[in-house]
């Protein structure tokens, strides 16, 4: 299938590609079931030039985008979802630093970022502000040159593996979502902490855990942007990375349909395989169907968003929706064409299902994003008629 | 410190499969390769130039497409590599391709340590190495598992694998090492280095430009030929017990012992080839 | 002049020399086979092309006189003083080969203290032990070994040459291949005289297994293998009528060796020495898990054999490369194989193929180890393999 990619593309396409099949697929039950974080494979990642690929190349990046990201995370989630989290998570935690740190800000952590020697993260929900991002409850204090963080920060992925986190804050609490801030914390900050890791239906390989900040002491030039712009930078962030949640769902997706494909091949019943029966046939065809135009979207996204378009949030909405609700329904399908086998842990396919089940959640749920969709319709719909 | 690599490019065997029908090779769908064995001499290559410098070249014979293998092996670090490439050696046996490699390495400027795969996995020989190390007068160890060190007095230490053990040798340089897969885990490509193996020259050499004896290359160089390739008898099936777990061990166990066998010690002679 | 030519007027572009061609050399067009760059020559199309079509045109440069050549040598590897367990295999050959040669079976013999040895190799059925005994020559020291060899080669001139597949073996015998100028064919399965020219035809595994090559040396002396280990039948001990002779060399110059043995370190020959077991008990990714490669070790102690494993176990990590069994692995030839959880991709089928028999134990009847199993076992190893242990025991 020829998806028009530039030969650079291709490059990291195949590259990505082979670090999945040789590094990624061996290990990735055994990651999932005992909750391993891949240390090895961020390493062969950053050696491999791949955590360059988002980042523009004064900063010693690649000086591509978002697609090329994609593409990344693509590869590698059809061998693990959960693994190539790691990766993912770590661009939505560069994407703020490229979106609106400052030049001392890039210099300081990009070329790191760039060369795989540290992870990023992005931390946004708590306990009691998920889908109601501006219920957050993290304070942040100016005291002379220092901000002074508390409160707790929930379900962070690569929580403890990163070395920088954008952390959503609130500076003044009399300004509800304009009163929010974002402010770039480094692990090992005194009085930053994190807390349990969280044992997790799916991608157990990746680092998913509590930001705890008691009285942590930030400089004030961590502030990204202005006071006040937490929230604005929290959903540009987001409408650049969704596309890399979206990658990651066609990816669990694509995966699981090689395998159901492959083992309809091998699985004889009746003395045929059972990919010669019309009933398996057509869930096939039907998984492969959803598989592609989920793939389609999402590039068209991508695109669209490397292309400098302003108003994305919706096509970058409805590439997360469609791709992680695609990947639902193409792994439960999966494991039905593996009948009883795919209900074993000894098969792939329950695997993916479980690690599918988070892209419909995470990053703004499904239903949140239908709701950014629908209001931007009814807001083209009002702009038309003036 | 010059290390020379050789190289080659072979079918991808593991994916090879046989028509079960005509019994003959399915080539669809096999790729060129760089013969397994040699990624991990490029890796140590590699290895030895970022710990002791230098530099290190990739060598290979073959027809043009070697090129790609080569820019491979540039993607993955090697600094420089070399083609030696020419009608005139085609159909090389070992004997051949020695002979000619080594001119290539004489070319070069010769080397310090030349590194390659203990064997290739079309033609599974691994005469080659010892083959080139006669043709440059230097001396050569097989199926090397570990580079110890090497010390400033120009010498290496190594172990070499054998079938019941392994034995820790000390050579002067220069010298030829094949390389067995326990000596390291190559590295993937970095897409740097696959950039910069796009833009690279690759050195191309034909007959000419090496000081050769032409009787001694491709195929009137070689003393050896294949009369005859045949693939080898379609195995017939043999009895396959399923069910209970307890019956088809017994079953099993009755017909090793028919075949004269018992567990513990062999049986009679005739049973065996 | 091209060395290969396809004959246009007998090609009737049937398309079975692309089958078989394994470098993608020919292409068909307007129903006629054109060779293109890529060819090596190996000669492959000429065997399957059934109109004669396919020509290589063969001259090799000047070699031996081959009429002075005469005779069977053998390469007699030894360590530690104690004759390798392949020698008597390569006698076994060479002894094959007289009954059709009639001339004599000569070996060569170097180290330090070896007479002993070469009484041994008389009582194989070797006519002449060619002998250097040399305190110089110590075990690894293949640079001297390789030089005598050929050394001795040129003044002796026997036709044919022949040597273990043995780590060492083929180390020396390339290196004395390319000293002498002869032809050397790797890893022979099969040695016979030719019954016309009374060439030696070699025939060799290549492509993991997957073809078979006979390959002749014509116009270089000697004619020069190794033999692939534990399968050529063992020579058996020759009664007391046999003469054989002892001729010690003292004229050859020893030169000095450039390798310097430190030491030599023995691994747990019972577990890893699959080279020389006669049970093989293998485990692959079917173990799921390292933990259970008990079940393949409590197995293989039942039956007094050798622990072997897949490329995907060893990849895995759940066991050491050195019990890794195929392609990239170790070839090994035992009297019983058993397959537990191996699917049988042709990598490992190439290093175990030739097993005098094949046990294959696998939960999928469809696994291709099933091809070349002599018997198997189609259900869960975690309970076939505890329920072996426990008939054999009893």
């Amino acid at each position: 299938m020829n998806y028009f990619l530039t030969e650079e593309q291709e490059m990291i396409k195949d590259l990505a590609a082979k670090i999945a099949r040789e590094k990624v697929e061996p290990i990735a039950a055994e990651y999932d079931e005992n909750e391993i974080f891949p240390n090895d494979i961020v390493e062969i990642l950053a050696k491999s030039d791949l955590f360059r690929v988002f980042i523009p190349e004064e900063y010693e990046g690649m000086g591509g985008g978002v697609l090329e990201m994609c593409l990344v995370v693509e590869e590698l989630s059809k061998a693990c979802g959960g693994i190539a989290l790691s990766y993912a998570g770590s661009a939505l935690g560069t994407i703020p630093i490229m979106l609106f740190g400052s030049e001392e800000h890039k210099k300081k952590y990009l070329p790191k970022l760039a060369a795989g020697e540290i992870l990023a993260a992005f931390a946004l929900t708590e306990p009691d502000a998920g889908s109601d991002a501006a219920a957050i409850k993290t304070r942040a204090t100016l005291e002379n040159d220092h901000y002074v963080l508390n409160g707790t920060k929930q379900w962070i992925t690569n929580g403890g593996e990163a070395s920088i986190y954008t952390v959503i804050v609130l500076t003044d609490p009399n300004r509800g979502v304009r009163g929010t801030s974002a402010i770039l914390v480094e692990k090992g900050t005194q009085g930053f902490d994190f807390g349990k890791k969280e044992n997790k239906m799916g991608i157990r390989a990746s680092a998913t855990t509590e930001l705890i900040f008691q009285d942590a002491k930030v400089p004030k030039e961590n502030l990204l942007g202005r006071e006040g712009a937490g929230f604005l930078i929290a959903m540009k962030t987001f409408d650049q990375s969704r596309p890399g949640v979206a990658s990651q769902a066609v990816g669990i997706a694509q995966g699981a349909l090689d395998k159901a494909v492959a083992y309809a091949h091998e699985r004889h019943q009746f003395g045929k395989p059972i990919s010669s029966f019309q009933g398996i046939q057509f869930m096939l065809a039907d998984m492969a169907t959803q598989v592609e135009a989920a793939r389609a979207l999402t590039y068209q996204a991508a695109r669209i968003i490397d292309s400098g378009a302003k108003n994305i949030a919706k096509i970058s909405c409805m590439a997360k929706v469609f791709a992680s609700d695609v990947a639902m329904k193409v792994t439960t399908d999966a494991v039905q064409v593996f009948g009883g086998y795919g209900y074993m842990k000894e098969y792939p396919v329950e695997k993916m299902m479980r690690d599918a089940k988070i892209t419909q959640i995470y990053e703004g749920t499904n239903q949140i994003q239908r709701e950014v969709i629908a209001l931007q319709l009814i807001r083209e719909e009002l702009r038309k008629k003036g | 410190m010059n290390i020379v690599v050789c190289i080659k490019q072979v079918p991808d065997t593991t994916n090879i499969k046989i028509n079960p029908e005509t019994n003959t090779l399915i080539r669809t769908g096999v790729e060129s390769i760089i013969n397994p064995f040699d990624m991990y001499a490029l890796e140590e290559g590699i290895r030895l130039k970022e710990k002791h410098g230098g530099t290190v070249t990739a060598l290979s014979m073959g027809p043009p497409q070697v090129e790609e293998s080569l820019r491979e092996a540039i993607s993955l670090g090697i600094d420089d590599a070399c083609l030696l490439s020419d009608r005139a050696f085609a159909g090389a046996d070992t004997l051949a391709t020695a002979y000619t490699l080594a001119a290539g390495i004489r070319k070069l400027g010769g080397a310090d340590i030349i590194l390659m795969g203990r064997q290739a996995i079309d033609g599974d020989t691994g005469q080659v190495g010892p083959g080139v190390a006669e043709n440059l007068g230097i001396t050569h160890v097989t199926d090397i598992r570990k580079i110890e060190q090497i010390d400033e007095d120009g010498t290496i230490i190594v172990e070499r694998l054998l079938e019941d053990g392994y034995v820790r040798l000390k050579i002067k340089l220069p010298v030829l090492l094949t390389v067995v897969k326990e000596i390291n885990e190559p590295r993937l490509p970095s897409l740097r280095g696959k950039l910069a193996a796009k833009k690279k020259e690759i050195v191309t050499w034909v007959e000419e430009d090496l000081e050769i004896d032409s009787e001694r290359i491709g195929l009137v160089g070689s003393p050896t030929f294949v009369k005859k390739i045949f693939t080898p008898p379609k195995p017939s099936g043999g009895k396959i017990f399923q069910g209970d777990t307890r019956e088809a061990v017994a079953s099993l166990l009755e017909e090793l012992k028919k075949a004269g066998i018992t567990a513990g010690k062999k049986g009679s002679e005739d049973g065996n080839n | 002049m091209e060395t290969i030519k396809i004959l246009l007027d007998k090609c009737s572009g049937c398309g079975l020399c692309l089958k078989v061609c394994a470098y993608d050399a020919l292409d068909l067009v307007d129903k006629k086979v054109y060779i293109n760059e890529r060819c090596t020559i190996c000669g492959a199309c000429v065997d399957v092309c059934k109109f004669d079509a396919i020509e290589i045109y063969r001259r090799s440069f000047k070699g031996q006189d081959v009429s002075a050549y005469s005779g069977i040598c053998v390469y007699a590897e030894h360590r530690k003083n104690k004759l390798s367990s392949v020698v008597p295999e390569v006698i076994g050959a060479a002894r094959e080969l007289k009954k059709d040669l009639d001339k004599t079976i000569s070996a060569i013999l170097l180290g330090s203290g070896v007479k002993p040895l070469a009484e041994e190799l008389i009582s194989y059925g070797v006519d002449e032990v060619w002998m250097i005994d040399s305190l110089e020559i110590v075990d690894f020291a293949e640079d001297i070994q390789a030089d005598l060899v050929a050394r001795i080669l040129m003044e002796k001139k026997p036709e044919i040459f022949l040597g273990g597949g043995t780590i060492i073996g083929r180390s020396l015998l390339p290196r004395v291949a390319a000293k002498i100028l002869s032809g050397l064919t790797a890893d022979c399965t099969e040695l016979t005289i030719d019954t016309e020219s009374k060439f030696l035809k070699q025939t060799r595994p290549a492509f993991g297994g997957n073809i078979m090559a006979t390959i002749l040396c014509q116009n270089h002396r000697p004619q020069m293998a190794t033999v692939r280990h534990k399968v050529m039948k063992a020579a058996e001990k020759v009664g007391a009528g046999h003469n054989g002779k002892i001729v010690e060399l003292h004229d050859i110059p020893i030169p000095h060796s450039k390798i310097e043995v430190l030491e030599f370190v023995e691994e747990q020959t019972e577990t890893v020495n699959l080279a020389e077991a006669d049970f093989i008990v293998s485990g692959g990714r079917g173990l799921k898990d390292p933990k259970n490669f008990d079940l393949i070790e409590k197995l293989s102690k039942a039956i007094g054999g050798a622990v072997g494993a897949s490329r995907a176990a060893v990849d895995a990590g759940w066991i050491p490369y050195s019990h890794q069994v195929g392609q990239t692995g170790k070839t090994v030839n035992p009297t019983i194989y058993i397959a537990c959880g191996i699917s049988g991709a042709i990598q490992h089928l190439a290093g175990m193929k030739s097993s005098d028999i094949i046990v294959a134990i696998n939960s999928d009847a469809n696994a291709p180890i099933f091809d070349v199993a002599h018997y198997g076992i189609v259900g869960n190893l975690f309970e076939v393999v505890p329920e072996l242990v426990k008939q054999i025991t009893e």
